[in-house]
């Protein structure tokens, strides 16, 4: 009998902990309906939010609520569509003339006009503005005047940008570039308003900008309160309340909070938790392609990686990796194997196909013979290096490497080689100090084939970590950008990735999705070609 | 005393400078480039990364850069920026210290209170099932790692029972912070309590405590006064050392509870290599181990009156 009523009091206390942790679990949502607040999981922005200055995704999700551009790609298709843009004309693929359209305004009721988006792109390729995405008006005439290699600045802006109209301005290219106003919808092409040059650090705590959300509230390090803009002028009106980002020390501690319902979307799913994604959400879980792309990149500046006839080593590598296993049981299906250098969320009228074939595909007999007829591994041993402190990358690099050995039959033949630090890592790439294939990843910036291929393989280019060189390469990708006709420019590009599939210039690892999960207040929940939740368009219950 | 106490403080001085060149230097030794490291996967460009640097000072001869940094931080109080964000380092700092020191205090108090209860009962019965009862649990207590330790409470308590929340959230309530204080200060009272029981039942056996039982004195007055003052000094010297571990080391507590406090800035920082940041902690941190490790040195005369200051 004292033992029921022991239990009788346990349930009781236990009921009473369980009604008051409900009620707190409500407090962190409030509000349903069209009007409801929707919570979710952030990481600490690297960079000031400034739209040319952001290149990762924490801050890319503030400025895909607060900004829009000219061109914004559909969440869907990845299609780029006018938003801003009345109409962007060109006869010649280098001069272009861009209307903006009427009735746009900021969110502190200033308008949206030529001069926005002029007076923005020269701040964001300005050298003394240190923005990290500068490069990206690099093809804009003048860029090298505002943005020298060496040395100080010569002038404050670009040449090739004029304002002819309140609402219209002519952009001219150094080189035909017929593909460039795609590459329009990315955030750094935003335009600003001019609280932002006279308050610079009142605009940095409070960004201001023209999207469907505003800044409610920001506390750098913890979180930041967005509210729907009810006089957002767009199509793309918010369908909830507001988003509130909130920090997570770790993707675990926020994956527990969605799970323990503080928490009604989380983007990114730790690998750990990938088993227990069905039972903790059902198909409350979004795993689809994103825009990102796995590589081994070579050497090519070590004399020991850059031999004639080393084309079927490389090709012989390929071969020796079994993708699928690999995706399957080290990645849980949240990667898909590669069968080119670009990424699936372009389709295939954005230039996906599987141009690798069976370069890309696990055969040991084939791998063994083309590694010897290559000349071998230099040395007799390979070491992939990877950067140890974030990402995981260890578990597939050794994958691949036991991959290969099997497929070699030589225990020695590949080896990882962990690097402390991301910085480390980066440095040592960048300074061209590898002796050894390394990992490398690329997220695209804008959906074009155009991205995957020339910033990465093109002769001396930006992220061209390996110094990969083909002229065959260069001249088809220059042919691509000359083209005016989209088809034919995608073609050519598939040729030049046909020659870097025949010097196996990278070895094409696997395409990383986006995951995300959230919980039953929400729903109407996607995740862009850029693995960035389309918070627009969340739905609360 | 007086003159005792203003040597060990002049004394700090030296101290601190050594410290900071030691940290600075060791920071700046480790290999790679932040500022490089901020571009991702992607490419830097050459002049961008230059000029950053150059902003940032990182261009400038190793003593330079130090005697820079030190000027800034005694005429100015200003530790720099960060190069992740730009954001000012006391801003960070202030951020982060006050969320630590709640963590740490309760923390503190925790081990402070149930690791000197459990050593007291297990002292005064030693030998006893209460002792062996509290050996076999603070052997248990040293022997799960922490993070084991950390999600046990998580799956137990936020997830099976319901009675707190799983993480602590933006608003840092102290009734989120009951759990993640627990782990933390659970190996410390584990070690506390081991102390506590060893120094009683030792002198347990002293003359004095003899004498004081002959005199006559009631039984509490010679256990809270004669045989705890005597008892408290190692583990006071244990207590001292821990407030410094307890802000400072609590990188794995501080990510599994979501606690946005100093262990997991200073963990991030040697990742990132924030080079200003670090330092910055590691000096307040010195500051605070010198400050404890006088009061410790002047709660010994209080507790024993044989150890005088000139």
């Amino acid at each position: 009998m004292r033992g029921a009523t022991h239990a009788k009091w346990a349930a009781l206390a236990t009921a009473v902990a369980l009604a008051a942790t409900a009620c707190g679990g409500d407090d962190s949502g409030g509000g349903s309906g069209a009007d409801g607040i929707v919570s979710s999981s952030w990481g600490d922005p690297q960079n000031p939010l400034e739209p040319a200055n952001t290149n990762e995704v924490q801050g890319g999700k503030v400025l895909s609520m607060i900004f829009r551009g000219l061109k914004q790609y559909d969440p869907k298709t990845g299609e780029a569509k006018d938003m801003l843009a009345e109409k962007i004309d060109t006869t010649d693929s280098t001069n272009f003339t861009i209307t903006v359209k009427d009735g746009w305004t900021f969110s502190n009721g200033e308008k949206v006009t030529a001069k926005s988006f002029v007076d923005a792109w020269n701040y964001g390729a300005h050298l003394k503005n240190n923005q990290k995405n500068a490069y990206f008006f690099g093809q804009i005439e003048g860029y090298d005047q505002v943005h020298p290699e060496k040395g100080e600045p010569t002038a404050e802006t670009m040449s090739g940008l004029k304002v002819t109209g309140p609402q219209t301005f002519t952009v001219k290219l150094t080189q035909k570039f017929s593909t460039w106003p795609i590459t329009l919808g990315y955030a750094a092409f935003s335009p600003l308003p001019q609280a932002f040059y006279t308050d610079h650090a009142a605009w940095l705590s409070k960004p201001i900008g023209n999207g469907p959300y505003t800044v409610d509230s920001y506390s750098k390090g913890s979180q930041m309160a967005l509210k729907r803009w009810d006089g957002y002028p767009g199509a793309d009106k918010a369908q909830n309340g507001g988003i509130t980002l909130k920090v997570y020390t770790d993707n675990n501690t926020a994956y527990t909070d969605l799970t323990a319902g503080n928490l009604d979307l989380v983007d990114d799913v730790p690998a750990s938790q990938l088993k227990n994604v069905q039972a903790d959400l059902g198909d409350r879980y979004i795993n689809v392609p994103a825009g990102i792309i796995q590589t081994l990149s070579f050497p090519f500046y070590d004399p020991a990686w850059n031999k004639p006839g080393q084309e079927k080593l490389r090709q012989g590598l390929s071969m020796a990796i079994d993708r699928n296993q690999i995706t399957e049981t080290i990645f849980q299906k949240t990667r898909t194997p590669a069968v080119d250098w670009t990424s699936p969320v372009l389709g295939e009228e954005g230039g996906f196909k599987d141009i690798c074939g069976d370069f890309c595909k696990y055969d040991a007999a084939e791998a063994k013979k083309l590694v010897a007829e290559g000349g071998g591994i230099p040395g007799g041993t390979m070491k992939i290096s990877y950067n140890a402190d974030t990402g995981s990358h260890k578990e597939w690099v050794d994958a691949v490497c036991n991959s290969i050995n099997r497929a070699l039959g030589n225990n020695k033949a590949c080896v990882g080689n962990p690097v402390g630090t991301f910085a480390d890592f980066r440095n040592q790439v960048t300074q061209s100090k590898m002796d050894g294939p390394f990992r490398a990843g690329w997220q695209m910036d804008y959906p074009l084939i155009q991205n995957f291929l020339q910033p990465l393989y093109f002769t001396n280019a930006s992220s061209n970590d390996g110094k990969y060189s083909d002229p065959e390469f260069d001249k088809l990708v220059n042919e691509a950008n000359a083209e005016a006709d989209t088809a034919k420019a995608i073609g050519l590009f598939q040729q030049a990735e046909e020659v870097l599939r025949d010097d196996m210039g990278a070895i094409p690892l696997w395409y990383q999705n986006g995951s995300a999960g959230y919980s039953e207040r929400v729903s109407n929940v996607s995740l862009n070609p850029f693995s960035v939740p389309v918070y627009d368009q969340i739905k609360v219950n | 005393m007086g003159r005792y106490v203003a040597r060990r403080l002049l004394q700090m001085i030296p101290v601190f400078l050594g410290t900071t060149l030691l940290i600075f230097l060791m920071v700046y030794s480790l290999p790679g480039d932040p500022v490089a490291g901020m571009f991702g996967d992607k490419g830097a460009d050459p002049a961008t990364l230059a000029k950053i640097r150059h902003d940032l000072g990182l261009d400038l001869p190793l003593w330079q850069q130090y005697w820079n940094y030190m000027t800034d931080i005694i005429l100015h109080f200003d530790f720099g920026t960060q190069i992740r964000n730009g954001r000012p380092i006391t801003e960070v700092l202030g951020e982060a210290f006050p969320v630590t020191l709640q963590l740490a205090a309760l923390a503190f108090a925790f081990e402070l209170v149930f690791g000197i209860g459990l050593g007291i009962i297990a002292g005064l019965k030693a030998g006893r099932l209460a002792d062996n009862a509290i050996l076999i649990f603070t052997l248990l207590i040293i022997s799960i790692p922490v993070f084991v330790l950390g999600f046990i409470i998580k799956m137990v308590f936020a997830f099976e029972l319901g009675w707190i929340e799983p993480n602590v959230s933006n608003d840092q309530l102290v009734s989120e912070m009951i759990a993640p204080a627990i782990v933390l200060g659970g190996l410390s009272l584990a070690y506390v309590a081991r102390l506590t029981r060893t120094s009683m039942a030792e002198n347990l056996r002293a003359d004095y405590m003899r004498t004081a039982v002959a005199k006559g004195l009631p039984r509490r007055r010679v256990i809270g006064v004669h045989l705890m003052r005597n008892s408290m000094i190692p583990v006071v010297t244990f207590l001292g050392t821990d407030i410094g571990a307890l802000m400072g080391g609590a990188v794995v507590t501080e990510r599994i509870f979501n606690i946005k406090g100093v262990g997991g800035l200073i963990a991030e920082s040697i990742t990132r290599r924030e080079g200003s940041t670090l330092v910055g902690l590691v000096t307040i941190l010195v500051i605070i181990y010198l400050v404890t490790s006088l009061l410790i040195d002047l709660l010994y005369a209080v507790l024993d009156p044989r150890i005088r200051y000139a």
